[in-house]
């Protein structure tokens, strides 16, 4: 019985000796610190926000001198938000994307172009870029089961560069993700359609929603021809 | 004593012994491996070599992919628990169908590098091998182009020199239209070097060589010209997308190349034809691999009671019938009402399939079969179609009773019995082999698929498995790519020749006039007649129609069955078609079969193909140990 007891009592020094020993040996030299910067911002036109599509509008981030270089690869959100959690450096931040709904500056030899960032804190920064289209002063409401809308539709690029519109739709979800592929019910109308871009009016009839909520979220969107990408006016939450 | 002799013993072995060369001493030659020179000394020792690089060739949809590889794009739904993603997943990510096997081509290089610099074997043999392997790596970097653009062309075997510095190695993309342009010139160089009229169809021979052709040279002309629809998938280094102007010259080769083989110089082919019942011999065409199937020009071999055996039935069977149905295998592929829909009266004209009558009353038919009657006799040799037979026994697809009211009265387990309204005695109310949501195993579209499925005992059992062949290349598809070549090239009665064969052979005996002959005639054509072997992706990718028919909208079923037979119809969602027996006593059209679109509950995406898709991403660590490779375009 005694040795019994001397054995078990053995065994928990053997552990607690084990454990004191993982402890002592695990040293920080191997546990890196996480990144901790954070680099946010938004994509503006002259100030103004730019609403994209979920999932659709990425961009790169490159950081160099650390022998392989490959990107971090990111989207902006539907707001055109950003945010990376990244360690202090120096980074290069590019849309290499051409279907993106605005003009990425691009160098004389026809590569997209960058901007350098150099990190040492948390740092805030607003990219400013020309949009082919912006959605003007829309107004959404709803009632007696419908969504209706009233827009203008801006073209920003005239140049060479300048695109048509393929068409404008107004979306309804019942979550905050409104997009083309993120709906439950939409109303579109052909670019070649609209009679005035400065007036354009969309209703949509709200289906019966599953299960039962009492709010509905809308925006209206353009599709640019060619590149098939969108703007958008904000996302609106709307009480039914 | 005794010690002293086996110390002096073994004193004398080691000075015997000790007395060979070090080098003598230490280069013993294996005796269970062949060195290059003997492996290259004996036809058949190079044939099993030859074997290996034969089995690594890739194909977009096969057998060795496993079932997943033949779903998705809205022209069938997967009714597998784990594997619904195509369904319900908007997007494809930019890695998919990605390919970059450089040690297969490195392997091919070698053999290529060995198999001339061989002194033992006969030049006939030397010839035929080198022919063979320039075929393979051929044909490889021709599907690597299909999913990735240009890629470095590399026809030597690299070496590193150990100098510490490997980035002479580093080779760019080349052009897209330079790929196409070698696998043609390749096919050009070895079609002669390769057999005629060979009976052994798993090996390359000259007619593969030329529907390889013909195939890459009809890619690379429609990039040519559709490329022009979309702008902004190019390089600036031409990796991705090919001049307009050359398309012309690619449909000429593709024209000349189609017409050798048609023409007979590459051996005696044909359409199958060797069964009278139409839809029969259209399943059996993919499933007769005898010398008298004159239609097969390169296939995929299997064999039973080998490794080489597949599961394609076992998986895919309708689960009443199946072998492994309580084990979890069966009925994953189930074409969709999109897919189904699309083949043709016998007239030619185009129509949905009919549940309802012109002022919205349901149409009750007497047969199951009925509402299918009177179609393109490749739809029931495609598709197992309710109230068909597989295995001499018919499948039971119905997903329960419907009442004069509309409503349903079904089971989710089908051998759960329900006693219908104002009767006592509980009956069957859903069909074995389904159609209910959720059921996996069993079809939730209402169809299962018929091409490649074998009727041999024993086919759908995990213990014996089926050795069917996946055909690559078939005579059918070269008829098509000539008529499209013909149509692009403006001789559309050539076109109108060439096509209304291929649609004879499947009950369309009228023929179509040359006018009739339009791009959407072809998209339509090759949808129908090549569907699930592998060609819808790459289709509407150098048509440049992916992202107008998968554009990420939601399908509507007015709009399904509307503008049948249209290139840019829609296809983001895979519709079901659902057999109800009518319950009403009182009624003349007691149980007779009134069918719904459904759209299968668990189909909740809808397909979005980006302009990124195009071209298929290369990995970010292929790109950072080769800096000179550029990315492929909008990821």
């Amino acid at each position: 019985m005694k040795t019994l007891k001397n054995k078990v009592v053995k065994i928990h020094i053997f552990l607690l000796f084990s454990i004191l020993t993982t402890t002592l040996l695990s040293c920080e030299k191997d546990n890196f610190a996480p990144p901790s910067l954070t680099l946010s911002g938004k994509l503006v036109y002259k100030g103004e926000p730019l609403q994209v599509e979920y999932n659709q509008v990425p961009f790169q981030i490159y950081q160099y001198g650390f022998g392989k270089i490959g990107p971090i690869s990111q989207v902006f959100a539907p707001e055109g938000t950003y945010s990376s959690l990244l360690f202090a450096g120096d980074y290069k931040l590019t849309v290499s994307n051409a279907t993106v709904p605005f003009r990425w500056p691009q160098t004389v030899a026809g590569k997209p172009d960058s901007l350098t960032i150099n990190l040492t804190s948390d740092k805030t920064m607003d990219i400013e870029v020309i949009p082919y289209f912006m959605v003007r002063d829309s107004k959404i409401v709803s009632a007696s089961g419908n969504v209706s809308s009233s827009f203008k539709v801006e073209k920003i690029i005239n140049d060479a560069n300048a695109k048509s519109i393929s068409k404008v739709v107004l979306f309804i979800n019942k979550t905050q993700f409104v997009s083309n592929t993120d709906n439950i019910g939409s109303t579109s109308l052909n670019g070649n359609d609209i009679v005035n871009i400065n007036n354009i009016n969309l209703a949509v009839k709200i289906p019966t929603l599953v299960p039962v909520q009492n709010y509905i979220f809308a925006r209206v969107g353009v599709q640019i021809a060619g590149l098939n990408s969108w703007v958008f006016s904000p996302v609106q939450k709307l009480n039914l | 004593m005794k010690k002293y002799i086996s110390i002096l013993l073994i004193t004398l072995v080691m000075g015997v012994g000790g007395c060979s060369k070090d080098s003598e001493f230490l280069d013993i030659s294996p005796t269970s491996i062949l060195n290059t020179q003997q492996a290259f000394s004996d036809p058949a020792q190079v044939l099993s070599i030859l074997a290996d690089l034969y089995t690594r060739q890739l194909d977009f949809t096969s057998f060795n992919n496993g079932w997943t590889s033949f779903v998705d794009f809205g022209e069938s739904f997967p009714s597998d628990g784990g594997a619904y993603g195509s369904v319900q997943n908007n997007t494809w990510n930019y890695d998919s169908w990605r390919t970059w096997d450089y040690a297969y081509i490195r392997d091919l290089n070698l053999f290529i590098r060995r198999d001339s610099a061989s002194t033992a074997l006969s030049s006939t043999d030397k010839t035929r091998f080198m022919a063979e392997a320039r075929f393979l790596r051929a044909n490889y970097y021709f599907e690597m182009t299909k999913r990735m653009g240009g890629v470095p062309l590399i026809l030597e075997p690299l070496l590193y020199d150990f100098n510490g510095d490997p980035s002479y190695l580093r080779k760019p993309r080349a052009k897209e239209s330079e790929m196409y342009d070698f696998v043609i010139s390749e096919a050009e160089a070895i079609k002669n070097l390769l057999p005629a009229n060979l009976i052994d169809r798993s090996r390359a021979s000259r007619a593969a060589a030329l529907a390889m052709e013909a195939r890459a040279a009809l890619y690379a002309g429609s990039i040519a010209k559709y490329g022009a629809n979309t702008a902004v998938v190019k390089t600036t280094g031409d990796e991705v997308g090919i001049p307009a102007s050359k398309a012309n010259a690619y449909y000429q080769i593709a024209l000349k190349a189609a017409q050798e083989i048609i023409g007979g110089t590459a051996g005696g082919y044909s359409l199958y034809k060797n069964k009278p019942d139409l839809s029969e011999n259209f399943a059996n065409l993919f499933l007769d691999k005898e010398a008298n199937n004159k239609e097969s020009i390169f296939i995929e071999d299997y064999k039973v009671k080998t490794a080489k055996v597949h599961a394609f039935t076992t998986n895919n069977q309708p689960f009443s019938s199946g072998e492994e149905s309580a084990n979890g295998d069966a009925g994953r592929i189930n074409p969709s009402l999109n897919f189904v829909q699309t083949f043709e009266k016998l007239n030619n004209t185009y129509a949905p399939i009919a549940t309802q009558d012109a002022s919205g009353n349901p149409i009750y038919y007497d047969n199951q079969t009925d509402i299918f009657a009177g179609r393109d006799a490749r739809l029931a040799g495609t598709v197992i179609l309710p109230g068909t037979s597989f295995k001499g026994q018919q499948v039971d697809i119905w997903a329960g009773y419907k009442l004069v009211d509309g409503k349903v009265i079904t089971n989710q387990d089908a051998s759960k019995l329900t006693a219908l309204p104002g009767t006592s005695s509980p009956v069957q109310v859903l069909g074995k082999d389904g159609p209910y949501n959720g059921n996996a195993n069993r079809t939730q579209s209402g169809f299962y698929i018929r091409k490649y499925l074998d009727p041999t005992p024993g086919a759908g059992s995990r213990g014996t498995n089926s050795s069917t062949a996946f055909i690559r290349y078939r005579y059918a598809e070269v008829l098509l790519n000539a008529a499209e070549a013909a149509f692009e090239l403006g001789q559309t009665a050539m076109s109108a020749d060439l096509i209304n064969q291929v649609r004879a052979r499947a009950g369309l005996i009228i023929p179509l006039k040359t006018s009739e002959i339009t791009f959407d005639k072809i998209v339509h054509e090759r949808r129908v007649e090549l569907a699930f072997e592998g060609h819808f992706l790459y289709d509407m990718k150098r048509w440049r129609l992916a992202h107008i028919i998968w554009d990420g909208t939601k399908l509507s079923s007015d709009e399904l069955v509307s503008n049948i037979g249209k290139s840019t119809k829609r296809n983001t969602q895979p519709f079901g078609l659902w057999p109800y027996k009518y319950y009403n006593p009182s009624s003349p059209n007691n149980g007779k079969w009134v069918y719904d679109v459904v759209l299968p509950n668990l189909v909740t995406g809808a397909r979005n193909f980006q302009f990124g898709n195009y071209y298929t991403s290369i990995d970010n660590n292929v790109i950072a140990a080769n800096p000179k490779l550029v990315q492929n375009p909008n990821q």
